[in-house]
């Protein structure tokens, strides 16, 4: 099966930037804790046909700089963000930009499960209720179902959707957690290393399911494990030291990276 | 004096004894043998084993000398003597004693000049026995002691042992003070009982407890009906305080954990909890001479002619501005409990602040919150100072915040206060109040611990 996931080399090497139209696509972005620069300036294209994975050792800025596509770095009131980051070539941190809407079209997928201590039928219907996409409760049991069945979650909980998320397991939650970031509908999934608290099966079964979501979601994906990276991305992005040190076709990264610094990590030398 | 004496000889037998174990145990080292418990813990070991027997024999030696010593002043000739009354026969010996210990130079009853030297005689020859038998038990269990001082000794484990009993102890002795705080007020209670059957006590609805003291007098016979007693402290204390403390209470500790920059929380927090801190007889002049009359004018102003200057009103108010620090510091705790990444999955979805707090966050910290509030109720309705001062003592039953009530608390102060006998109805009527405003704060307590508990447990 994981074979199968391995992308096969179609394309050539290409740039960071790219000629065609992202989905998104990030300039000089720097990222400052308190004092201390997080990100020294990173420029990405990522696009909607396609998986980008960010992989990079601990502290490199992957996540930090996954977090600042939906403007989840709002939340830590120490953190500075500059640079710019256009969503179909609207600046997602100006002040037209309505922070609930960008977040209802760029939703996230955390490292650790984090489903709401409801059940697993108001887990899925929070964000169409609060977003206001369904006019009554046969279209918003339509949308639950639909997400949940894209979710790859619907035959494991159809007949008890009245019971607490919370007690599903590791892998139903975050399953369900993805669920609930496609109930709203979003355009781009940002998942930030979505599998490092599951078991090898669950994680297998998540894999699977980006598999199956690419081309209907512009998905970028933090993840520590680089043959994960291999097996779901078609464009992989290395992180060190708050620096993007490349970016490319994952074969290529993966094969025949440009940087030695690139080569040292993937081959294990540190990380 | 032989007595403090002697406390102070067992410290320096058990230093001593300690002092020598640990000599003894380093010698024991000295052959190259290792041994199974440092030095320092055999000295603590002995120390401590020589220390602990004897100050328990002084501390239960005490209450039986005083009895011993009192038993051989009457025996005595003089003591024989004495008047049959025990009123006067105990002050007699109270100021004997005073003479004896040199507290005063000569007594008002020119008895106890008489048997003070008496008292003094039995007094030195008991406290003499009893400090002597106190340091031969430290002599002797500093020997026992220093007997087990050999190389697989496991003194550490011992030390660990008695560390443990003097904590237990410690904890015992808090338990123990609620339960003779229980009995104390279940036997003037039964007392009480045996003249007011229960039913016309829990179910009555007059109160009007004043009854005539000697036969001629004219007076009430006495109601004890304390409905209206419980309901006027429900209403000031769980409806009209909990009114002002929940919404004011829960909003600052939302503000304050979600919303206040560091700067404002690390004010505004401390600020708060000086609230907490204030006297309640504070909040009780607070509530009879500003917000009383304040309440009484509006309440005129609005057109109620029965505005009283001492109402509900006002004592629920000022009680729920005290009860807000409670409230909000559960609240604060419970809602701070919420993992962030909980609002994180929210926020995610596009969820705006107020409405992660409002469908996720609350509901998350709903049970802490709960606990809270319950534990605040049962601080509310115990509370005495506030209602005493602004509350008012009629015992209406009325559901206007404008009129007076009169509190379960405010009638205990009413019945005890002056000069009354101690086993009338009225008097007794006190302690049977305070049972029952025992049992409902401690039932309240209980559903909030356990409210809290098991919130507890769903996230840890």
């Amino acid at each position: 099966m994981i074979d199968t996931l391995i992308p096969t080399p179609t394309d050539t090497a290409e740039p960071a930037v790219e000629e065609r139209t992202p989905k998104m696509s990030a300039r000089d972005v720097k990222v400052f804790y308190g004092a201390k620069e997080a990100l020294k300036g990173v420029s990405i294209d990522i696009h909607d046909d396609r998986v980008t994975a960010f992989i990079g050792p601990s502290g490199c800025g992957k996540s930090t700089f996954l977090r600042c596509l939906n403007r989840m770095n709002d939340t830590i009131p120490s953190a500075r963000v500059t640079g710019t980051i256009e969503l179909d070539g609207e600046d997602i941190n100006s002040a037209a930009m309505d922070v609930v809407q960008l977040r209802a079209r760029v939703g996230m997928v955390f490292q650790k499960p984090n489903p709401f201590p409801k059940s697993i039928f108001e887990n899925v219907a929070y964000g169409p209720r609060i977003h206001g996409l369904a006019e009554n409760k046969s279209e918003l049991e339509a949308i639950v179902e639909k997400s949940l069945k894209r979710a790859g979650l619907w035959d494991e909980v159809k007949d008890r959707l009245n019971e607490s998320g919370t007690a599903l397991s590791g892998g139903q939650q975050q399953r369900l957690c993805i669920a609930r970031a496609i109930a709203v509908d979003p355009e781009v999934i940002l998942m930030d290393e979505p599998c490092s608290a599951l078991d090898p099966i669950a994680t297998a079964k998540i894999e699977e399911l980006i598999h199956e979501l690419r081309g209907r979601y512009a998905i970028a994906i933090v993840t520590h494990n680089m043959q994960q990276a291999a097996r779901v991305s078609q464009r992989t992005a290395f992180f060190h030291l708050g620096e993007m040190v490349e970016y490319g076709k994952t074969s290529d990264i993966f094969t025949n990276p440009r940087e030695q610094r690139t080569q040292d990590y993937i081959t294990g030398r540190y990380g | 004096m032989t007595l403090q004496l002697a406390l102070v000889a067992i410290l320096v037998i058990a230093a001593t004894a300690g002092l020598f174990a640990r000599k003894r145990a380093t010698g024991l080292r000295g052959g190259g043998i290792r041994l199974n418990s440092l030095p320092n813990y055999h000295a603590l070991f002995v120390g401590l084993w020589t220390a602990l027997p004897a100050l328990l024999f002084l501390a239960i030696w005490a209450p039986v000398q005083s009895g011993l010593v009192e038993q051989a002043v009457l025996a005595s000739p003089a003591g024989q003597q004495l008047p049959d009354f025990q009123m006067v026969r105990d002050t007699i010996l109270s100021e004997a004693r005073d003479i004896a210990t040199g507290r005063i130079a000569a007594g008002f009853n020119p008895e106890s000049n008489a048997i003070a030297p008496v008292y003094s005689a039995a007094y030195g020859k008991y406290s003499m026995v009893g400090s002597a038998l106190a340091v031969l038990i430290a002599l002797g269990s500093a020997l026992l002691a220093m007997r087990l001082v050999k190389v697989d000794f496991r003194a550490r484990s011992g030390v660990e042992r008695l560390m443990m009993g003097l904590l237990v102890g410690a904890s015992l002795i808090a338990i123990l003070t609620t339960l003779g705080i229980v009995l104390s007020l279940l036997f003037e209670s039964l007392r009480f009982f045996k003249q007011v059957s229960p039913t016309e006590f829990l179910f009555g609805t007059s109160w009007s407890p004043q009854t005539a003291i000697r036969a001629d007098q004219a007076g009430s016979s006495g109601a004890f009906g304390s409905v209206p007693l419980f309901w006027g402290t429900a209403f000031i204390g769980a409806i009209i305080a909990m009114i002002v403390a929940i919404p004011l209470g829960l909003m600052s500790a939302i503000f304050l954990t979600q919303y206040a920059p560091a700067r404002a929380r690390a004010w505004l927090k401390p600020i708060l909890e000086i609230l907490a801190g204030v006297p309640t007889v504070v909040y009780g002049y607070f509530a009879a001479l500003t917000v009383a009359p304040l309440v009484r004018d509006f309440g005129l102003a609005i057109g109620i002619e029965s505005a009283s200057s001492e109402s509900a009103l006002a004592a629920g108010l000022v009680m729920g501005i005290m009860i807000i620090p409670f409230v909000s510091s559960m609240a604060d705790d419970s809602i701070a409990a919420v993992p962030q990444a909980m609002r994180d999955g929210s926020l995610a979805l596009g969820a705006t602040k107020s409405e992660t707090i409002k469908k996720v966050v609350l509901p998350a910290a709903l049970p802490g919150v709960v606990g809270g509030v319950l534990l605040a109720v049962s601080r509310a309705i115990g509370e005495t100072m506030i209602v005493v001062m602004a509350a008012g003592l009629a015992a209406n039953m009325t559901a206007n915040p404008f009129a007076s009530v009169t509190t379960v608390t405010t009638q205990i102060v009413q019945l005890l206060t002056g000069d009354q006998e101690f086993d009338s109805a009225k008097t007794l009527a006190a302690f049977a109040l305070g049972l029952a405003l025992f049992v409902i704060t401690l039932i309240l307590n209980l559903i909030a611990l356990r409210v809290v508990r098991k919130y507890r447990e769903a996230y840890e």
